[in-house]
């Protein structure tokens, strides 16, 4: 018994033909009761799902401190990264290209606009060579490497390399003019990025949702349970992710700079941190993990130029549970979410998103009733 | 030592205005800071001492003219005038708090990492402040009000400065660690470090400084060599709160 794929609603889960083992049939149409195998293999699925909204969080939590901004259009760095591979996969020049281009362009203009009044050689030539040499010189690889079906590892890096930068140049157009607004009006321009990319992504993908091969084909057998390589694939890149992560910002002077300007932001400016310094770092970083998150779920479920939205959307819950500032308490929501998520759609599978959703509300009651306030300037 | 000797001053401000909006809080205020000098900036509460000093920084937008090390400064922003050589120790001390003590020496030399002047540095100010030594790993956050003062201090030195501004470096401090921050005041001096001074401790301030500046209400009311100020009838007045100089 398959459902029929909602569009723009699909969960990571919602399709089946996953693998023999994999399908999860609603209870409610079989009158199957929940046994030990059948939670087991829900828990693998929430936990695999949640590794991944747990990337999304820790980089909402990354952006929200550093630069106050609710980062919603990392759903479509999900989507876009997912659909690169898949184009790469299938031989075919991504859409991501063009993206890559324009965006390119779009930021050279508003960087050179912005250092208008110090316009010297070297920031001519910096300028320049981030966002219009590298994404030519990014298109042309992907050019010369595509039509010859490189190995999936190398494909996985075109695809990381053609859809990350778009951060950078997301920032250096829309965010960077206007980083001194209200959290408000940053939400509000995050919200229009998101519509706009949306539609960009219908434009330069197409409707059709894709699909990529798994990472990894092995299985290992755990007793009842099959945990397949591309779940441990997830896990193993989640928890690297996490750890590099944790190395950059305790061991590194650069992820000290970003902690700094989110503890103090004025104190991080006195001793030579430049709000554009963190901000670009930043939303190159939390583009990077969004892109990566889109990669991972690629095998998982078929992935349309839309479907980013409602992932990033629980990888937000997990981080409106952390209060946006707390990586830990992020990132064990993110678990939360995705094993009710998993459970929730065994049984009652409509009704998972409402469910996945609803968890925020007491968060939210608890949350505001506590001493922390989101101050919206310090 | 004062304005008129020898060079071009390290910094030199001309008929600088700072305004919140349409209400200015510094009016045409013209002042030098020559090379390896002290100079202070006293004067009451609101009269626009931390105003001027962070529109001097670049944290807060002026008008009129400024110029650093002969270069006017014009719109450069906080962090280039960091890397010019300018640094400030707020009022707040702006530490991070939820950071290490040395963490936040390291961040001070943010724009000179990786060069053997950040190493000499960071050794430099475990000399300068042992206590901070003591508390390397210790939270920002739980220092007391001394130690958060030198952590704030050195920080700033942490970036190689020409000139430091320091702004109300004793306030909420016990009277023997006042006593220790303008013993550290008087050694920066003969490292070359040029220092801006706000102080309330107007005593202290004046015998550390070469040259003074009082401010009242956003202008310059008295200035001359720190010597001849703390003769000044009025300006004992002032540190009494008795009366305005201007009067």
């Amino acid at each position: 018994m398959t459902l029929p794929p909602l569009r723009g609603h699909v969960g990571l889960r919602a399709e089946a033909g996953r693998g023999p083992s994999r399908e999860v049939v609603p209870a409610r149409v079989t009158g199957t009761a929940l046994d030990l195998s059948i939670s087991l293999i829900l828990l693998q699925d929430g936990v695999v799902n949640a590794a991944i909204y747990a990337l999304l969080a820790l980089a909402m939590v990354l952006l929200f401190t550093v630069t106050r901004v609710i980062f919603v259009p990392i759903g479509e760095f999900v989507s876009f990264g997912a659909l690169t591979l898949a184009a790469l996969e299938a031989g075919h020049m991504p859409g991501t290209a063009w993206l890559l281009v324009l965006f390119g362009l779009a930021a050279a203009v508003a960087t050179l606009w912005a250092e208008r009044r110090n316009l010297t050689t070297r920031i001519w030539l910096k300028t320049l060579g981030e966002t219009i040499v590298l994404p030519a010189a990014i298109v042309g690889l992907v050019l010369l490497l595509a039509p010859l079906k490189p190995p999936q590892a190398v494909q996985v890096a075109l695809a990381l390399l053609m859809t990350a930068p778009l951060g950078l140049y997301m920032y250096a157009t829309v965010y960077r003019p206007i980083a001194e607004a209200s959290v408000l009006v940053l939400l509000i321009v995050s919200v229009a990025l998101h519509i706009a990319l949306v539609g960009l992504g219908l434009v330069f993908f197409g409707a059709e949702g894709s699909r990529t091969t798994a990472l990894s084909e092995a299985s290992l057998a755990l007793g009842d349970l099959v945990v397949s390589g591309q779940a441990l694939s997830v896990l193993a890149v989640t928890a690297a992710l996490i750890a590099g992560l944790y190395l950059f910002f305790e061991r590194t002077l650069i992820g000290k700079a970003l902690q700094a300007t989110a503890v103090n932001r004025l104190g991080a400016r006195l001793v030579g941190i430049s709000p554009a310094f963190s901000g670009r770092f930043a939303f190159g970083l939390a583009a990077l993990i969004g892109t990566l998150g889109g990669i991972l779920i690629s095998p998982l479920t078929t992935v349309y130029y839309d479907t980013g939205f409602i992932i990033g959307l629980k990888g937000f819950v997990a981080a409106i549970i952390g209060g946006l500032v707390s990586y830990p308490i992020a990132a064990a929501a993110a678990i939360l979410v995705g094993v009710i998520e998993s459970f929730a759609s065994f049984f009652a599978s409509e009704l998972k998103e409402v469910i996945v959703f609803m968890i925020i509300v007491p968060i939210l009651l608890i949350r505001s009733r506590g001493a922390l306030v989101l101050e919206d300037e310090e | 030592m004062t304005p008129a000797d020898g060079a071009a001053p390290l910094l030199a401000l001309e008929r600088f205005c700072v305004a919140y909006g349409r209400v200015e809080a510094v009016h045409e205020v013209s002042l030098n800071v020559p090379e390896g000098s002290i100079v202070t900036i006293l004067g009451p509460n609101g009269a626009g001492k931390t105003t001027l000093l962070s529109a001097i920084m670049g944290v807060l937008p002026a008008r009129g003219g400024a110029t650093f090390r002969g270069a006017p400064l014009g719109r450069r922003s906080v962090e280039e005038r960091v890397q010019d050589g300018m640094s400030l120790v707020a009022e707040k001390r702006e530490l991070f708090v939820t950071m290490s003590v040395e963490d936040n020496l390291r961040l001070g030399g943010f724009r000179r990492r990786g060069t053997a002047a950040f190493d000499e540095a960071l050794e430099a100010m475990w000399r300068l402040f042992p206590r901070l030594d003591e508390r390397r790993s210790q939270l920002a956050g739980t220092l007391s009000g001394g130690e958060r003062q030198m952590l704030a201090t050195a920080r700033a030195l942490m970036s190689g400065p020409r000139l430091l501004m320091l702004d109300e470096p004793s306030l909420g401090l016990a009277p023997l660690i006042v006593k220790e921050v303008f013993r550290i005041i008087a050694e920066l001096r003969r490292t070359g470090v040029s220092i801006l001074l706000v102080e309330q401790n107007a005593r202290a301030a004046l015998e550390a400084a070469d040259y003074a500046y009082v401010l009242e209400n956003g202008e310059v009311v008295l200035e001359g060599p720190a010597a001849d100020l703390r003769q000044d009838e009025r300006v004992i007045a002032t540190y009494l709160g008795i009366k305005s100089v201007a009067t």
